[in-house]
């Protein structure tokens, strides 16, 4: 098979390397090659932040480029529209409705465009938009969120079910093991 | 033996590798992107782990320990040898009893460093073989076997990574740890006293050295060719490797380096001759390919592949384009990426180094920075800092600083530094200020951790690697024993405290510290406090609020709005408010 690239994309502290670890660890057991790559250091305080996850029968590169990637599942509208120019034709992003100001547009250097997505829309993007806060604060907390969108991801993924709640327990601390598999749940289900 | 198939990031493969290959002492320092190269070691309870201050204590400890016989590393990220480049150079002299693996992580791209040099110039310089992978397999197979060289060749070995490697995950085949018994201890002048009489004889050891490891790098698993008889020819080395397969597959012929120093002569000759057009790609400096013109061999090299930030297939893929070399198949875009505004990094919300920059932004203060998250106080709308060079270069800087403009900066001059930088190079600045008296005000950012590097202990936190509670460095009684006098703790969380103690500190007539002392708020055992908010009625958009940058505070239809998802509570932004419109109801 061809190499299949995904992108991970949203704000430091939003939980991107717990999400990129449960897809790691899923193909892994689904007998591919992996190769992801994380960022760690500065760009975690609040900064964009983009993990890159590949696999296939060989993969060398662990990095994304311009029109390589299948999936970008963001976090954030805005970081959605920042990597948009990632994803191949017939490629699709899904992404979290939810708005968080970078800096320059809380000190008003930048205003947030509002209408971010459905400007991609305009532009031809392949975009599916979910509110995952919301299903995250009913699972119990708004760091649910990154698991939610995997369970949406997940829906669309081609691999079953049953091996993406193998991985979730493997990958995924005991103590926050139920509220992460409830989150799951309304992701693949929204 | 057992094999084990795990996902692992290169550092954490480097890190097995070095465990696997009869590891017994690991001492560092945090600096990404080397750092969890120890965290994962400090998880065996077979071997000991530990921080050092620094980087040079880290190196001399594994120093100690490869001479008492023990197999032994540091690891650090590239700024870091720097400071541990004095004893590396000698070490090469000295030669090793247990081997010595030193780790280290260059920054190409700068995702979080303040330059990007490439420390195989150390190699070079300090004439030690260097060994650079090029995905966690690689990183295993070679740090296992690093300390066989470092003993068969009696040398230290420079062990190089990079960012993208060190963070990127892929499959790796684990094997069993080698038990090697401690060697005996021997005392020998001649090796290890590294007094002229003994150096001199020293130095042509080194050199023949060299040429034998020039002999190995000829046929080593290190190096390897990988010919397709293709016309062209690429020699590449570490992460450069995969861009390029990634682009070529198996279609063009490789000669692909994983031990850049010292450089084979032979295997590059016959590869030369071997293809019409020789390319060599390498990130950052043209080391493979000064070395290569050096042997008058003709290639293309950083006229083509820029010494600046990181590469990537796209960078092959134009590259080769512009040479009219068939790169396969061209990805088609959906569609182009519109603008966006920017996402720098900030201090977290409840950041405990925030009041303390509002306070210094307010009052117009010239600021020395120092390295760690408190860096980002530079950014808008704080833009609280003046410079920022290296660990330590706020308390040694402000000093010359001082010594240049005298009454009229002292005034209006402070430094700061968090507490593991302080413990890192502060010090001996701080001893500076008070024993050739300038009239300095150095202020310790103290939030009880290593914050940047993603939380490690550090000797002020009285824990160590393990989380065991370890001795406990008295910031206050350490700074007066330095011979400063005047030393206070102030609460960030307060601005009138703060305030009151940059005023008088600055207006008194001697060198003092400030200690800015508060958990950081990522800290596990900190916990948040209710979110605040925002009553509309009250607010009157002065903005006074958005001042201090506080990620969690934004203005919506044109009042100040507190996302209660972000806030901890810490209640800054209520003590600016003059309306009372932001509290915990």
């Amino acid at each position: 098979m061809e190499t299949k690239s995904i992108m991970i994309v949203g704000v430091g502290g939003q939980g991107s390397l717990l999400a990129s670890k449960l897809l790691g660890n899923l193909l892994t057991d689904e007998g591919y090659d992996v190769k992801v790559s994380e960022v760690h250091g500065m760009s975690q305080r609040g900064g964009s932040v983009v993990t890159y996850v590949r696999y296939g029968e060989k993969v060398y590169s662990p990095i994304v480029t311009e029109g390589e990637c299948d999936f970008i599942i963001s976090f954030e509208k805005l970081e959605a529209a920042r990597f948009a120019g990632c994803l191949k034709k017939g490629g699709r992003i899904i992404v979290n409705t939810q708005q968080i100001d970078p800096m320059p547009v809380i000190t008003g250097a930048a205003v947030y465009p509002e209408e971010v997505l459905e400007d991609l829309k305009a532009q031809g993007f392949d975009v599916d938009a979910i509110d995952a806060l919301t299903p995250a604060l009913e699972a119990g907390s708004a760091k649910a969120v990154n698991i939610v969108l995997m369970g949406h991801f997940a829906a669309h993924s081609g691999i079953s079910r049953e091996s993406w709640l193998a991985a979730l327990e493997k990958t995924v601390p005991g103590k926050f093991l139920e509220m992460n598999l409830k989150a799951f749940d309304m992701g693949f289900n929204a | 033996m057992n094999y084990l198939k795990k996902l692992l990031i290169g550092n954490e493969a480097v890190a097995w590798g070095l465990y696997h290959g009869g590891l017994r002492v690991i001492s560092s320092y945090p600096g990404t992107p080397s750092t969890e190269i120890t965290e994962f070691l400090a998880k065996h309870d077979d071997i000991h782990s530990e921080w050092a201050p620094n980087e040079k204590v880290a190196c001399e400890a594994a120093f100690g320990a490869s001479l008492a016989g023990a197999r032994s590393a540091c690891a650090m990220k590239h700024v870091g040898l720097n400071v541990a480049a004095d004893p590396l150079f000698t070490l090469s002299y000295t030669g090793v009893t247990g081997g010595l693996v030193i780790c280290v992580a260059d920054d190409p791209a700068m995702h979080s460093s303040q330059n990007e040099q490439d420390s195989r110039h150390y190699a070079i310089g300090a004439k030690v073989p260097m060994l650079e992978p090029s995905d966690s397999a690689e990183a295993y197979e070679f740090a296992r076997s690093a300390f066989a060289l470092s003993e068969e060749y009696d040398t230290p070995v420079l062990f190089r990574m990079c960012t993208r490697i060190a963070h990127s995950q892929c499959i790796v085949d684990l094997g069993e740890r080698e038990e090697t018994p401690l060697k005996e201890y021997v005392k020998q002048p001649s090796k290890y006293i590294m007094m002229p009489a003994y150096a001199k004889a020293k130095h042509p050891v080194v050199e023949s050295r060299t040429e034998k490891l020039r002999e190995l790098a000829e046929d080593c698993k290190y190096n390897r060719v990988e010919n397709r008889g293709s016309r062209i020819g690429i020699i590449t080395s570490g992460c450069s490797y995969l861009y390029v397969k990634e682009i070529f597959g198996d279609s063009v012929s490789i000669l692909k380096i994983g031990m850049p120093n010292p450089l084979p002569v032979k295997l590059i000759r016959d590869f030369a001759a071997s293809v019409e057009k020789l390319y060599v790609i390498e990130e950052l400096d043209p080391v493979i390919e000064n070395h290569v013109r050096s042997l008058g061999i003709e290639c293309v090299g950083k006229e083509l592949f820029s010494p600046v930030g990181e590469f990537s297939q796209q960078t092959i893929r134009e590259a080769f384009l512009k040479e009219k070399v068939d790169v396969g198949t061209i990805p088609e875009k959906q569609g182009d990426a519109p603008q966006v505004p920017g996402r720098p990094p900030m201090m977290c919300a409840g950041c405990p180094h925030r009041g303390m920059f509002y306070t210094l932004a307010k009052n117009h203060i010239t600021v020395l920075g120092d390295i760690g998250c408190y860096t980002l106080g530079a950014v808008a709308p704080l833009n609280a800092l003046d410079s920022t060079l290296c660990m330590g270069a706020s308390v040694s800087g402000i000093h010359g600083f001082n010594l240049a403009r005298g009454a009229e900066t002292e005034k209006k001059t402070v430094a700061v530094i968090g507490d593991s930088t302080f413990m890192h190079s502060g010090m001996t600045g701080l001893v500076n200020i008070a024993y050739n008296a300038t009239n300095s005000t150095v202020i310790i950012l103290d939030n009880s951790i290593t914050g940047m590097t993603g939380h490690q202990q550090n000797p002020t936190t009285g824990y160590n690697i393990k989380g065991d509670p370890a001795a406990k460095v008295n910031l206050e009684a350490l700074c007066h024993a330095l011979g400063i006098n005047r030393v206070r703790v102030v609460d960030p969380y307060n601005l009138a405290e703060c305030e009151q103690a940059v005023k008088e500190e600055l207006a008194a007539e001697e060198p003092s510290v400030i200690i800015s002392r508060r958990p950081c708020v990522l800290l596990k055992y900190v916990k948040p406090k209710a979110p605040l908010r925002v009553d509309a009625e009250k607010c009157r958009s002065c903005k006074r609020c958005m001042g201090m940058g506080c990620p969690a505070i934004s203005m919506k239809e044109g009042k100040a709005r507190i996302d209660r998802t972000l806030c901890v509570g810490c209640g800054v932004c209520s003590q600016l408010c003059p309306f009372g419109a932001i509290a915990d109801h």
